[in-house]
């Protein structure tokens, strides 16, 4: 009982005086825990997130268009792996979380449970929806747990080619044939809401955030990010010369933020519960990824073993 | 098929940003044997030139100290100042020492 006091005690030390919590270092449950649910949604959201975009491969308008979405598919698979060798030094393994996933058990941004219907979406994703994820992610590269702080400094680096592709996409279209530009607005008009719902609940809903907040794995609230998220973007949509479908939307001089409408959280919370327009489909898709691919990796293991038998026995004769 | 094996093991993975440089850990990844274990980290480890040598190692194969080891094996350096230059003071006479 001391001990798990002085072990504690050292904890809040560490927290306290801006030092990295490591993988071996004694934490609280509560703290592994809640990393464990956060880093592994997170590490999801970057695989499934690989699915809306993935839809416009084929249909990429050029070669050169084609070559950097790919480059962007592959990011996410990146950022997804970064993010789940980070939670497996919490003591989960890959199997579980694949599992917790494949099988509803665990969440994910509900964002990629939108379908992207036009090239603009893709546009609109890197610009709205990449935009909103560095906001959200950048603080994290500060959070108190070494790994995970650690593969966010990687991920932020990357993120940063994804919403410049995704802004020129957005200015192409913007600036090319009335019907361009309105594939442009349209896009915008579908995706900002849901990119404002990525910040999550409102402060005064949000069940994780304090104690996140303490912790330092979360740096700033979910409304303080979703304002700066918007003070930032609303002059890009003018230099677009799109508008951001928000009628209450507002330079507020005394505040010096933009004000802006009430979110519906009905819409949020249907998603996260699973009835958004993808969530079924999403789920499938990944399923049978994982299930047509379960042979290369048997016989990827199978040849391993092999081959690592057949190294014994010659050193053995030898 | 047969009953799933289990996940294919854990592997840390080193790489040498440049020559001159020592490798250095920047993660981990499951691969079924070595040479997958380095195509691998190639591409989720070096997709913008972060590499020119990758090392990679098996996380099993790898000891480590234990955090409760720390002040043990880290703490009798505290106290032995003198073995930095700063400790000795030089006559201001004395340049470039």
């Amino acid at each position: 009982m001391t001990q798990e006091m002085d072990l504690n005690q050292r904890f809040e030390a560490y927290i306290a005086s801006d030092q990295k919590i490591e993988a071996k270092d004694w934490m609280p449950d509560a703290y592994r825990k809640t990393l464990i649910r956060q880093i592994s949604q997170h590490a999801h959201s970057e695989i499934i997130g690989m699915q809306p975009e993935g839809n416009w491969i084929t249909r990429a308008p050029s070669l050169k268009r084609k070559s950097i979405l790919l480059a962007k598919v592959q990011d996410e698979a990146g950022h997804g792996l970064y993010l789940y060798s980070a939670a497996e030094t919490l003591g989960i393994t890959r199997d579980e979380m694949l599992d917790a996933l494949h099988t509803g058990k665990a969440k994910y941004s509900s964002i990629f449970n939108y379908p992207t219907l036009t090239w603009a979406d893709m546009g609109a994703i890197g610009w709205l929806v990449d935009g909103a994820a560095i906001m959200n992610q950048v603080p994290l590269c500060k959070c108190s747990y070494g790994p995970y702080a650690r593969a966010m400094v990687r991920v932020c680096k990357e993120e940063s080619f994804h919403q410049r592709q995704g802004f020129q996409i957005m200015l192409n279209l913007s600036n090319g044939t009335p019907e361009q530009k309105e594939m442009a607005q349209d896009a915008l008009n579908r995706w900002w809401w849901p990119s404002l719902m990525m910040f999550g609940p409102n402060d005064a809903s949000s069940k994780h955030s304090e104690q996140s907040m303490r912790w330092k794995i979360k740096r700033f609230s979910n409304d303080e990010l979703r304002q700066r998220f918007v003070d930032m973007t609303v002059p890009q949509a003018e230099l677009l010369g799109l508008t951001v479908p928000d009628p209450d939307l507002k330079w507020n001089e005394a505040t010096g933020h933009y004000d802006f409408g009430p979110i519906d959280w009905s819409e949020f919370e249907q998603v996260v519960a699973g009835n958004g327009p993808c969530n079924r489909e999403r789920i499938e898709t990944r399923v049978a990824a994982h299930e047509n691919g379960a042979w290369v990796r048997d016989a990827a293991a199978a040849y391993a073993e092999k081959s690592a038998e057949r190294a014994s026995s010659q050193t053995s004769a030898a | 098929m047969s009953a799933p094996k289990t996940e294919w093991p854990l592997w840390e993975v080193f790489v040498r940003s440049r020559q001159g440089l020592s490798h250095k850990h920047v993660g981990s990844l499951h691969a079924a044997d070595a040479t997958m274990a380095i195509s691998n980290a190639r591409d989720v480890y070096t997709r913008r030139q972060e590499g020119t040598s990758i090392w990679v190692v098996k996380a099993e194969d790898i000891t480590a100290s234990t955090p409760s080891d720390k002040d043990v094996l880290f703490d009798p350096a505290n106290d032995k100042v003198y073995r930095h230059p700063t400790f000795y003071d030089l006559p201001d006479e004395v340049k470039n020492m």
